[in-house]
């Protein structure tokens, strides 16, 4: 067995693929249920013992998310992790890094809101991360991880589509998922890069003119075009990283649309429904943003009704609703304030709604 | 087939640890598994409770509302979980800290008197895997040389001296279940 397979707990996960993935800087600021990524970081000391990694607790989150944002400035890997009430104060300068274009992964182990709520597990950030939570026109990736597995390859990922963009990427993951272990496949250590970007700010370079990062035109003509510009990458993201699963819906007259601990808890419901002869089906987005709206009005003409489970009042929902196009019925089942869904409770749910 | 299982007392007792060592040492003989801790604002003395789920099957929702098998070590426990042992599924108890015990009569139901013996014993920090060795006589779901290869994986280098300590004391505990009632 030459693999390398480990017990760890969702946050855990994410905190070693940082340094495995060769991330150059984990700037954070502990907050339930997401604290054991910095602790775990503080731990391992990768500066010390390992790549050579900077992990530091910043003052707030708002200085952990504007250290990051320093990082990306000079072409590094840097990311950022908190959770809901802690993510709400990074929104303003993940608008700037979208306006600055600026590469950066930020992870949000979302809870229970509003306000500061709860410690408990929630999904209630959806319309925060997918419709961009700060101000002006803006997206950015959005990936959902439903184990820990993806918890640790969502970071290698992110990173990889945050430079390919240009563009900070959010992992939105959730108390549940953060808090729980199960095995994880680790990925050979990947050295740091130290990659000089064409782009960056990297001091005085002699064969070049000199780099600017800002997100200030005061021009609103040179301002409009930039904006023109980050629209069409939005658009080329949706072209090309529509990402998603789906659970047996081949057959299935019905499916959930669930992302994160919510699918999970669905593919249980899936097996109930199938046990009962119900073709029921599940499809299980993995980008947030970009939404696999296709796929779901492909799939809304084989089917007669749609369950969509989240932790909230119901936010998918309404990306779902925009996909099918109100061809066939969609309806919301979910908890909120950080109370879980339980897999009959959703069964008996999508029962009552569609078979009686 | 999964076996799904609660364990539940006293923060501080040893229940989150108690399930990390068998969700290891189920890793470690290649099964699928997933611990999920009641988290929020515990503290020692206060409930602390943990599901593990250990199978050969992919696992759905790590989020149950009932289980093959519940392993209580408190009153508040007792209380709150008896009804969430599956008809026909297994209830573990260990008297002590108990002041009713469980009447359901449609399950198997096993004492094991893990603190009384490990207070025999001398050494009470044994305790929860004693719970363990009487649990895996009953379900046998892992065998004993994965629990130890478990312990080697999980535990630091510095208390690896412990690991033999605590074998024996898994091997008590085999040896201490009794049979309160069976279907």
């Amino acid at each position: 067995m030459g693999e390398d397979i480990q017990l760890m707990k969702g946050n855990e996960a994410i905190a070693e693929a940082a340094i495995r993935f060769g991330v150059d800087a984990y700037f954070g600021y502990p907050i339930t249920p997401q604290s054991e990524i910095i602790e775990y970081l503080a731990y391992e000391d990768p500066y010390n013992k390992r790549t050579g990694m900077v992990v530091i607790q910043a003052e707030s989150e708002i200085a952990a998310i504007n250290m990051v944002y320093g990082a990306a400035a000079c072409g590094k890997k840097a990311m950022t992790s908190s959770s809901s009430p802690g993510i709400s104060l990074k929104q303003e300068a993940i608008s700037y890094m979208v306006g600055a274009e600026l590469p950066g992964l930020i992870v949000n182990v979302v809870r229970g809101g509003p306000g500061l709520g709860t410690i408990q597990p929630s999904q209630a950030d959806y319309f925060q991360s997918v419709k961009g939570g700060g101000h002006g026109d803006y997206n950015m990736i959005v990936l959902a991880p439903s184990t820990v597995q993806e918890q640790y390859d969502h970071v290698g990922l992110g990173f990889e589509l945050a430079f390919k963009y240009r563009n900070p990427v959010m992992i939105l993951s959730d108390g549940a998922i953060g808090q729980m272990m199960e095995k994880v496949t680790l990925t050979p250590q990947l050295p740091r890069e130290n990659k000089i970007l064409d782009w960056a700010t990297t001091g005085k370079t002699p064969d070049r003119e000199r780099n600017y990062i800002t997100s200030l035109y005061l021009d609103p003509e040179v301002q409009e075009n930039h904006n023109i510009k980050l629209q069409a990458k939005f658009q080329r993201m949706k072209d090309t990283e529509v990402r998603y699963e789906e659970i047996m819906t081949d057959d299935a007259e019905y499916i959930i649309v669930a992302y994160g601990i919510s699918a999970r808890i669905s593919q249980t419901v899936i097996t109930m429904a199938r046990k009962n002869g119900i073709k029921l089906g599940l499809l299980r987005p993995i980008t947030l943003f970009p939404f696999p709206s296709k796929r779901l009005f492909e799939l809304s003409d084989s089917l007669k009704g749609i369950l969509c489970v989240e932790m909230s009042a119901g936010q998918m929902i309404e990306d779902v609703e925009l996909a099918v196009r109100c061809k066939i019925p969609v309806y919301h089942y979910g908890r909120m304030g950080g109370g879980v869904t339980s897999s009959t409770e959703v069964f008996e749910k999508f029962v009552s709604l569609f078979l009686k | 087939m999964n076996e799904d299982i609660l364990i539940a007392g006293f923060g501080g007792q040893g229940v989150l640890s108690m399930g990390k060592i068998l969700a290891y040492a189920g890793m470690m003989q290649g099964k699928e598994v997933c611990w999920m801790p009641s988290y929020g604002p515990e503290m020692r003395g206060g409930t602390a409770n943990v599901t593990v789920i250990v199978g050969d099957n992919k696992i759905n929702s790590p989020i149950l509302q009932e289980f093959d098998t519940v392993i209580i070590l408190n009153q508040q426990s007792l209380n709150k979980f008896e009804q969430s042992v599956k008809p026909g599924g297994k209830l573990f108890y260990d008297s002590n800290g108990l002041t009713t015990l469980p009447t359901r009569k449609d399950i198997n139901i096993y004492h094991i008197p893990a603190t009384k013996t490990s207070v025999e014993l001398g050494n009470t920090k044994v305790f929860n895997i004693m719970v363990l060795g009487g649990l895996l006589k009953i379900v046998p779901i892992i065998d004993i040389q994965f629990i130890e290869k478990g312990l080697y994986k999980s535990l630091p280098e510095r208390s690896h001296k412990l690991i033999p300590l605590n074998l024996e004391a898994f091997k008590q505990g085999e040896a201490i279940v009794e049979v309160i009632q069976e279907l």
